[in-house]
């Protein structure tokens, strides 16, 4: 009985392993076909047919355009405004109104809460959405990418979660010694919410640096397009033309191909870089997020 | 008043009984919160409030110059259009089944996964799938739509691939049959991993004495698996899928905007992506937004459906 039990146990790891090794596989290849064919010589890659084991032929020519791409040092420029101004804003109002919201005694806070939460599961939708950003005055501004996103509702309720689980006794001491609500929200909360801080930044920002859609839709002027903007027009609609300039239209396709793959390795390495760092905070955010808001 | 005072009158407030004396006391005691809480609610008023009020349009025909409040109403005309037009029941059936098939294909893979790695005995072997699944999740939709479209074309690696076993290359995106399969597969790749961390924090709960009863009473690892740790976590999937029905219109329209072309709208265009369409791109703005508003109300009934039946069925919901 046990003994059958440690063979079929033994055929059960071998299986469950070799699943998780074709996953490994399957995830990471297409991220390394970009890598190896971004180095690769242009006219070698469009002729190659199947896989890449290995950069075919060594050129940096497609760095050397993507870097030379007004365009995208310009949508790396407006991201990283986005990014800086846009979490800092969410950070200040989130924290705030989770703060109110986890406070007990409150006569309307439920009222609020109902109010807000409402709004995960209910939208006026996306036309009326955009005809408010217009009547605000926000088109063409790089503060629609900001300010209509300014809470994330999931978010707060993470945050007033996690607020609601601090002992009150903390605060009775500093309500004792005269502090206000500001002063116990930064003195006391803020500083012992270290972890779900560190999550909510790092799931604002990820959203900041992906956003695209409504940036397409409120920005018209193509000198505030974030850097998303910038790679949907290479990648999606296929325009490297003004990158390869000068080169005849043969050329200029086979060149074309590797800025793709530059350009996609230029987009996505500094996240990809910080993100084994910051991962242990992720998992710890959506296991917070997983308690019942 | 002194900055102590709010703080301090808890008894009294609780102790009056009226209706407008406890509403005196609280704005006395909290003043300061609701004067925090000012930008906040004034940001849901505009950002959210403010366009469900200008869902009316919807019931207008709206013209710009008039306003909202000036257009003219038109009752349900857009919504008669909207039902009785050649798109209604393409872009309903096609946001159903790519809904359900997200539900049948991209529900469960997650689950898989969380079970599949929590059987894992090697730590780091452990550790090292984690870390590799997690990663397509951050890359960005714009890149990940662009490789979609770069390893579907004709002379793509995909095709690369089949042409070994004597299929001729054609651009997929191009094909309306290939557009569904592309989407999902798509979505599992890029997510199966971040979305089972949920399932795995929720493994991380079930009590182990079970297994050790299990083990002792003969039960196999698979045995083991079905009958211990797949109902640990249950009332983690049913939460997960109520989520899921609450959003089952919402089909990811981002990633069909930009991977669908006028090719393969038949299999392609869902509502949500139809709204962009005919309201932002061709300025129907009244009509687009009945055919958001619907899809808004039918959302709704699909998650007070789904929470109520699990409600009613395993005691577990949302509210």
């Amino acid at each position: 009985m046990h003994a059958e039990n440690g063979l079929r146990n033994k055929v059960f790891d071998i299986i469950i392993n070799t699943v998780l090794i074709m996953l490994v596989i399957v995830t990471l290849y297409p991220l390394l076909y970009v890598l190896f064919a971004s180095f690769s010589d242009s006219s070698q890659l469009v002729a190659n047919k199947g896989f890449l084991y290995k950069p075919l032929g060594f050129s940096l020519e497609a760095y050397k355009n993507v870097f030379s791409n007004p365009g995208i040092i310009k949508g790396y420029g407006n991201t990283l405004f986005i990014l800086i101004v846009g979490v800092t804003l969410n950070m200040f109002l989130t924290a705030i109104a989770a703060y109110v919201l986890s406070r007990r005694n409150v006569m309307w806070n439920s009222l609020f809460t109902l109010l807000i939460v409402f709004t995960m599961f209910f939208h006026g939708g996306l036309i009326p959405l955009y005809l408010v950003v217009k009547g605000v005055g926000l088109i063409d501004s790089l503060w629609a990418t900001i300010v209509p996103f300014a809470v994330s509702t999931f978010n707060l309720i993470i945050m007033r979660t996690a607020f609601s689980a601090i002992p009150e006794s903390l605060e009775e001491s500093a309500k004792i010694d005269g502090a206000n609500h500001l002063t116990i929200l930064f003195r006391i909360i803020l500083p012992l919410s270290k972890p779900v801080i560190a999550v909510m930044v790092l799931y604002y920002a990820v959203e900041k640096w992906n956003a695209w859609f409504y940036a397409s839709i409120f920005l018209k002027d193509r000198d505030l397009f974030p850097l998303q903007l910038v790679l949907r027009e290479i990648l999606i609609a296929n325009s490297t033309d003004s990158m390869s300039a000068g080169a005849s239209s043969a050329d200029q396709y086979m060149i074309g191909e590797t800025i793709k793959y530059a350009t996609i390795i230029v987009a996505t390495v500094p996240i990809l870089c910080v993100y084994p760092f910051v991962q242990k905070y992720f998992e710890k955010g959506v296991m917070i997020g997983a308690v019942k808001g | 008043m002194s900055k102590l005072a709010p703080l301090s009158g808890y008894e009294t407030a609780a102790n009056t009984n009226s209706f407008r004396h406890r509403f005196i006391r609280d704005f006395k005691l909290n003043r300061l919160l609701y004067f925090m809480m000012i930008p906040v609610m004034l940001y849901y008023v505009i950002f959210h409030y403010a366009p469900m009020y200008g869902a009316i349009i919807a019931f207008k025909d709206f013209s710009p110059m008039k306003g909202i409040i000036g257009s003219d109403w038109v009752g349900l005309q857009h919504f008669q259009d909207f039902f009785s037009s050649y798109y209604f029941w393409r872009i309903l059936k096609n946001t159903v089944v790519i809904s359900v098939y997200s539900i049948l294909f991209m529900f469960p893979a997650p689950i898989i996964l969380a079970l599949l790695i929590n059987e894992v005995r090697n730590q780091t072997f452990k550790r090292v799938v984690q870390t590799f699944s997690y990663m397509p999740y951050f890359i960005s939709l714009v890149v990940i739509c662009g490789m979609i479209t770069d390893f579907t074309n004709s002379n793509g690696i995909i095709n690369s691939l089949f042409s070994w076993l004597g299929y001729d290359g054609t651009a997929m995106l191009q094909k309306p049959g290939l557009f569904r399969p592309i989407y999902i597969l798509s979505e599992i790749w890029q997510k199966i991993g971040w979305e089972s961390i949920i399932y795995i924090a929720a493994l991380a709960g079930i009590d182990q004495e079970q297994y050790e009863a299990a083990r002792i009473d003969g039960a196999s690892r698979l045995k083991q698996m079905l009958h211990i740790t797949l109902p640990g976590i249950l009332p983690t999937i049913t939460i997960m899928f109520i989520l899921r029905m609450g959003n089952m219109l919402n089909v990811g329209f981002e990633k069909i905007i930009l991977l669908y072309s006028p090719v393969t709208y038949e299999t392609a265009d869902v509502i949500s992506s139809f709204v962009y369409r005919k309201g932002l791109l061709e300025f129907g703005w009244s009509y687009s937004s009945a055919v958001g508003l619907f899809n808004s109300v039918i959302n709704l009934i699909l998650l007070i459906s789904a929470n109520y039946i699990s409600r009613r069925v395993n005691k577990t919901s949302l509210w």
